[in-house]
């Protein structure tokens, strides 16, 4: 039965029920287990954002702490894959990809195809992202499009704890490499998630509102911006269908060419930086693949291209919000040749 | 037959439905009527959407439309009186009164002593069986002697929501319960060996479970076969049958149906089978298909139904026979059947000597597949009869 609870509670729930279900489920990152044992804490941290939390003292041999070498620890993760667990390591900021970059596109995005499809890696890679947390430039970026560009890494950006939930059980039960990436400005969010166990297939989009005038297909945390947009123009009689592909890799294409089918417009709403994005990547699709029902130019509505911004000011302005949706919608439907 | 009723008692208040347990207000899309429109029980009244469901709001009264209070586009909390429905003698002063206290109880923004469903579980052969009870009085278990309940079995792949809109309006002076069926809802996902026994002693024990002496059970589609067998099984403990679209009593069946139901994974996959469960295929909306793909996604459900799936189905067949079943039973039996229905077409009906023989059947023109959603009325009122008849046929053995 369903019950609302947090986007955090959800992938907590997840990772829970997965090492109850399969004892080669493992969990390891940065305080996963540390803390524990310490005076006046009863648990572990759970990692610097609570998500592990409770875990350490139902599976203690399974929660390993790591020190802070994303090179080593994911190194250990991929390489713990290839031998029958199932990793879930996290890495704390997406930002800190860089650093272990070389274990994940190398070499557990290519084992499948270079050993002939006789090795399976089902490593799950945590990674926070995303602006909006007075962060800073290093640790605020959306950079899922760099592993959406990887043949053999599978990227999933989960807009609300249904997603969150579903999507890390189907993650960990996936036998590819998973870039899983949550935005940390949604942890605190709810929303109503059955207690049992769950997966949602990769490549199969959300229809999140449905709408004859304009297509929105929006990413991660811009699903709730896009879906507000919608709400506010639905007011003046114009109808958003707002399209979550929930996974960037794969992608689901059908989903987005069918509704732009209907709707002759397009608008792509990305929190990422515009070159080589989702924006463009979904905007390339549908210039080629439905280029004859286009009624309009397509609209990309993103950050811009630069840093994320340190004052409160610029980072506001930074990240992309409903009033801009509604713009982009209506330059779209009032657009005339 | 003059109306003995007093003033009060023939003023209808036309009250925002609750379909469903989430459902905490409802929006008026449209008035089918319009104030001093004629208006009989169960005509249609109004269009309602909620975040869940779009359904048509029938009249529980009959007279004349007199007040409106919620307009077209405007929300209303469940309960609270949206409308007034009396006889055209009824002073306007009466009505006044009553818009007054309404229009009050909208201001405030609750309607009073409104309590939906409850869900609860209960253990059945050692699985989780989830329910929902409506009402009070005749089978609540209290041992007066009055405890002949309704059970609702919904069909294959749904669950207790299905009768959200009949649920209600049979709980009147009764205790009126739907069941997930294992495999289903919120139930356990384990159906054993996902037999016709299996799921019909689920019924029995769950009777057993509630401490329900006797009951008024109500099958659609797998659940019609369903509630036979249980009836066959342990007809001193089944006063009336009615059936919505039963399985189990004729040749014809879409196996395609069935079949694409349970393998399709993706929303675009499972849309097109939907549009088969209904004569108006605009009630297949987003949130229909999304809450049937959260349910297929939970672990458990795929393995059930394809266990079911061979129940049902033998090749393209119809694997289910419970003609012999009810021809053994002697309760009334009172079918309903949609004209438009695809998936179990209303022409086994008309080929089945046992319900030509044992049951009244009423064919509704505007309902495909779900009699219960599209046109709940029907279903009622067939509900209604099977109750009466039982109560006749007990009157007849004293």
């Amino acid at each position: 039965m369903a019950r609302t609870i947090s986007y955090r509670e959800a992938l907590n729930e997840a990772l829970m029920q997965e090492m109850e279900r399969d004892a080669s489920v493992i969990v390891m990152g940065e305080d996963n287990a540390g803390g524990a044992g310490a005076p006046g804490e009863p648990d572990a941290w759970g990692g610097v954002l609570g998500v592990t939390k409770g875990l350490y003292g139902k599976f203690p041999g399974r929660v390993l702490d790591t020190p802070i070498s994303e090179s080593a620890f994911v190194g250990a993760a991929v390489g713990a894959a290839t031998r029958g667990f199932r990793p879930v390591a996290e890495l704390m900021f997406i930002d800190f990809m860089g650093v272990c970059f070389d274990q994940i596109f190398n070499q557990a995005a290519k084992f499948r195809y270079m050993f002939g499809g006789k090795a399976v890696t089902p490593v799950v890679i945590r990674a926070m992202y995303g602006a909006g947390l007075r962060a800073a430039a290093q640790h605020s970026q959306a950079l899922y499009p760099l592993f959406t560009n990887i043949p053999g890494l599978k990227v999933v950006i989960p807009s609300s704890p249904y997603e969150a939930k579903g999507l890390m059980i189907q993650s960990i039960r996936d036998d590819d490499p998973v870039i899983f990436c949550e935005h940390k400005a949604m942890y605190d969010t709810t929303g109503e998630v059955p207690a049992e166990s769950y997966t949602i297939p990769f490549g199969e989009a959300n229809v999140v509102r449905e709408g004859d005038d304009v297509t929105i297909v929006a990413f991660g945390r811009m699903v709730s911006v896009a879906a507000q947009a919608a709400d506010e123009l639905a007011k003046s009689g114009v109808g958003c269908e707002v399209i979550d592909p929930r996974t960037t890799s794969p992608l689901d294409a059908d989903t987005i060419i069918e509704s732009v089918a209907n709707t002759g417009r397009l608008v792509v709403v990305d929190e990422s930086t515009p070159r080589c994005s989702m924006a463009s990547d979904v905007s390339s699709l549908v210039a080629k693949e439905a280029f004859g029902s286009l009624r309009a130019p397509i609209e990309m509505v993103t950050a811009p291209h630069t840093p994320v911004p340190f004052s409160p000011v610029l980072e506001d302005l930074y990240v992309p919000d409903a009033q801009r949706v509604v713009n982009a919608v209506k330059t779209v439907t009032g657009w005339e040749r | 037959m003059p109306d003995e009723r007093t003033t009060e008692e023939r003023i209808g208040r036309v009250t925002m439905p609750k379909w469903g347990l989430s459902m905490k207000t409802g929006k008026i899309m449209e008035w089918v009527v319009e104030v001093g429109d004629e208006v009989e029980r169960g005509d249609d009244l109004a269009e309602i959407d909620t975040d869940k469901i779009a359904g048509t709001l029938e009249s529980d009264h009959e007279g004349v439309l007199r007040r409106v209070l919620v307009e077209a586009g405007s929300d209303a909390p469940v309960g609270c009186t949206i409308a007034v429905v009396a006889p055209e003698d009824v002073p306007d002063s009466e009505i006044d009164a009553v818009v007054k206290e309404a229009e009050e109880q909208l201001a405030r923004g609750v309607a009073e002593g409104e309590e939906g469903p409850r869900q609860q579980t209960v253990e059945v052969a050692g699985r989780t069986i989830s329910y929902t009870t409506l009402g009070e009085g005749s089978g609540d278990g209290d041992g007066d002697g009055e405890d002949e309940a309704i059970v609702l079995v919904h069909g294959y792949g749904g669950d207790k929501n299905s009768w959200l809109f009949v649920q209600e309006p049979l709980s009147e002076g009764r205790t009126v319960h739907a069941l997930d069926l294992p495999g289903h809802g919120d139930s356990a996902k384990d159906v054993g060996d996902g037999s016709l026994a299996t799921l019909a002693d689920t019924v029995t024990g769950f009777l057993d479970a509630l401490g329900v002496q006797r009951a008024h059970l109500v099958g659609h589609s797998m659940g019609g076969a369903v509630v036979t067998a249980a009836a066959a099984a342990a007809p001193e403990r089944v006063r009336s049958l009615t059936l919505v679209s039963p399985a189990g009593y004729g040749p014809e069946i879409d196996a395609s149906y069935l079949r694409g139901f349970a393998s399709a994974a993706s929303r675009r996959e499972l849309k097109p089978h939907l549009l088969k469960l209904f004569a108006d295929p605009g009630l297949v909306n987003r949130q229909l298909v999304d809450d049937l793909l959260k349910y297929k996604r939970l672990d458990g459900v795929d393995g059930a139904l394809r266990t079911l799936l061979g129940t049902l189905l033998d090749g393209d067949e119809p694997a289910l026979d419970v003609a012999p079943l009810l021809a053994r039973t002697t309760v009334p039996t009172v079918v309903v059947w949609g004209r438009a229905d695809q998936v179990i077409p209303v022409s086994n009906a008309e080929s089945s000597d046992a319900l030509k023989q044992h049951a009244t059947v009423h064919v509704v023109d505007e309902a495909g597949h779900m009699a219960q959603m599209e046109t709940p009325a029907a279903v009622v009122s067939a509900v209604q009869e099977a109750v009466q008849k039982a109560g006749e046929q007990a009157a007849g053995r004293a």
